[in-house]
């Protein structure tokens, strides 16, 4: 194992962030606190309390994976697409390294600075609603495998892309919507039937959750089910850069 | 001598039906600068990919110091450094940074005083902290050079690396192969630049149409492929070669004032004696003799335009 290799990618990756520090942390601090601001203090004063949690409280777990799902795929889209827009990717492809340790670094840098950006966004949240998380422990797995898989996705479209229009297309027209429709502000039990229905098929609803369920055992399907979800959609991504990996697309002519 | 790089039966077909190596066979030795020669869309930067791992082969085995290059591809790539043709570095990147990156993707631990030796040697240790995009064509260059001898590698690929560079850094460059060579690093590069080849190489390959045309030492070369013609300046026109002469590889000019004798530079009798005692006994006076031979750049103009 080229331990080296894993070290210097991820330091570089961890780096790139560094030097966009103010814009990486400010930008979840503020979206959140202007949240809050506006769902939680000026409509969630007049919404009744979701399932016994004030709506306040009721929509961190839910804007922690907003951010977490964007910033990921965000990152690690962007982590690989520019060394390959520029060129400079030769080298990785040309040392010893193996595919896995290459995603080790690039997706294991982006998935920690998603950690980092659910941190500081649950501290933000702190200042406005009195936390509470009941199961910390599967809230960190959930948080976990949710960075993992969607910088995977990330990364997957970050190799498929091969213009900055595809780079944006993705996460703007799939990601956000999927996640504003998958119970990031409201339960799912306040939509009509057909609706709910609709909203089954969308997997951020299981994220979210899930997600939920861990921090006030809130929850719109059976959290098992939420965590069988996502190590499918884990499975599915690992399975699409496995053979993006074995056949070189769009990296090895 | 031992071969470091073995490549046999190389072939590539791109997806696109273009066929950019064909049944390449070429064994490289341990130690020597290797000169490939060829116009654009030959197949040299194919060439070079398949050994760097940057492209995959169509059919076709290469090994790398016995090493199999797809199977054992970390053996075979920790060996090899790598200078692109393109300029490909990323812009924000400051010097120093960038090396110490290269250096452990190869795996390679830290090696500061390694790194500082290295900058110093490609003139590079004052612009260390600069951001590359600051640095002019030549010294990015230069970086490049840098980041692929910063894992120690034992073979070195240069893709064009005189292409766009000016008269001082190109001799500059040239010591540093030199230097390189001097340590036991096999250089192999390609260039447009004939008499860089000439000055440079040990042995030189013509690749054409993804073939290779031949492979040869070079003075070896020069001297099979080389023609000499010997051009004879007549004090008095003549109006044909006469007969006498009929046997010799003669030509005579337009104006009649000049016969070129093309010979063999290899044969023990090229026939000069004999031609100017035929001349003597033909009573054609002569004025001056000049020879000239035919350059690097000739045969290969020759070989690539030959019909085929």
């Amino acid at each position: 194992m080229n331990i080296q290799a894993v070290k210097v990618i991820y330091k570089y990756e961890m780096l790139r962030t560094w030097h966009t520090l103010f814009q990486s942390i400010a930008s979840p601090v503020l979206s959140t606190a202007l949240y809050f601001i506006v769902f939680g203090s000026a409509i969630g004063s007049r919404i009744q309390s979701v399932d016994g949690v004030t709506y306040g409280l009721f929509i961190v777990p839910g804007l922690m994976m907003l951010s977490i799902l964007t910033q990921s795929v965000s990152n690690a889209s962007f982590g690989i697409f520019f060394p390959k827009f520029t060129g400079t990717v030769y080298e990785v492809m040309s040392a010893p390294i193996s595919f896995f340790e290459i995603l080790l670094g690039y997706v294991g840098a982006a998935a920690t600075k998603s950690l980092i950006i659910g941190t500081i966004i649950l501290i933000t949240a702190s200042f406005f609603v009195e936390l509470r998380i009941d199961h910390p422990i599967w809230m960190a797995m959930f948080l976990i495998l949710t960075c993992v898989s969607f910088s995977l996705l990330g990364f997957i479209i970050g190799l498929w892309a091969n213009n900055f229009e595809k780079l944006q297309v993705v996460p703007l027209l799939i990601i956000t919507p999927l996640v504003f429709l998958g119970g990031t502000f409201y339960s799912v039990s306040m939509l009509p039937p057909l609706w709910q229905t609709i909203t089954l098929f969308n997997p951020v609803l299981y994220l979210v959750s899930g997600f939920r369920w861990s921090f006030f055992e809130v929850s719109d399907v059976n959290v098992g089910i939420s965590l069988g979800v996502i190590l499918l959609f884990l499975a599915i991504c690992s399975g699409i850069v496995w053979w993006m990996f074995k056949t070189g697309y769009r990296l090895k002519q | 001598m031992t071969t470091i790089i073995s490549i046999a039966n190389l072939c590539k077909t791109y997806e696109g039906g273009h066929q950019a190596l064909k049944q390449v066979n070429l064994d490289i030795e341990e130690g020597e600068i290797l000169a490939l020669l060829g116009p654009n869309g030959a197949g040299k930067t194919t060439m070079i990919s398949v050994i760097c791992g940057l492209v995959s082969p169509t059919s076709g085995t290469v090994t790398v110091g016995g090493f199999d290059i797809i199977e054992n591809y970390r053996q075979t790539r920790s060996q090899i450094g790598l200078v692109p043709q393109e300029l490909t570095l990323a812009a924000f990147d400051r010097v120093w940074d960038t090396l110490c990156f290269s250096r452990g993707l190869f795996g390679k631990k830290p090696d500061d005083a390694y790194l500082e030796q290295l900058l110093k040697d490609l003139s590079l240790w004052d612009k260390r902290n600069n951001e590359l995009r600051t640095l002019s064509g030549g010294m990015r260059r230069r970086v490049l050079i840098a980041k692929a001898l910063s894992h120690q590698p034992n073979i070195l690929f240069l893709d064009e690396p005189t292409a766009g560079v000016d008269v001082e850094l190109r001799k500059d460059m040239w010591r540093i192969v030199n230097r390189l060579r001097d340590s036991g690093v096999t250089i192999i590069l390609t260039t447009h630049y004939i008499e860089e080849a000439e000055q440079i190489a040990d042995r030189v390959g013509v690749i054409n149409h993804g073939e290779l045309l031949l492979v040869d030492d070079k003075v070896n070369l020069m001297r099979e492929l080389g023609r000499k013609q010997l051009i004879i300046e007549l004090k008095e026109p003549i109006n044909n070669i006469p007969e006498s002469m009929a046997s010799y590889a003669l030509e005579l000019s337009a104006d009649g004032h000049e016969l070129i004798f093309t010979y063999d530079t290899q044969g023990n009798n090229t026939g000069i004696t004999a031609l100017l005692q035929a001349l003597h006994s033909a009573g054609i006076s002569m004025k001056d003799l000049n020879t000239t031979q035919s350059s690097l750049q000739d045969i290969f103009v020759n070989l690539v335009q030959a019909p085929r």
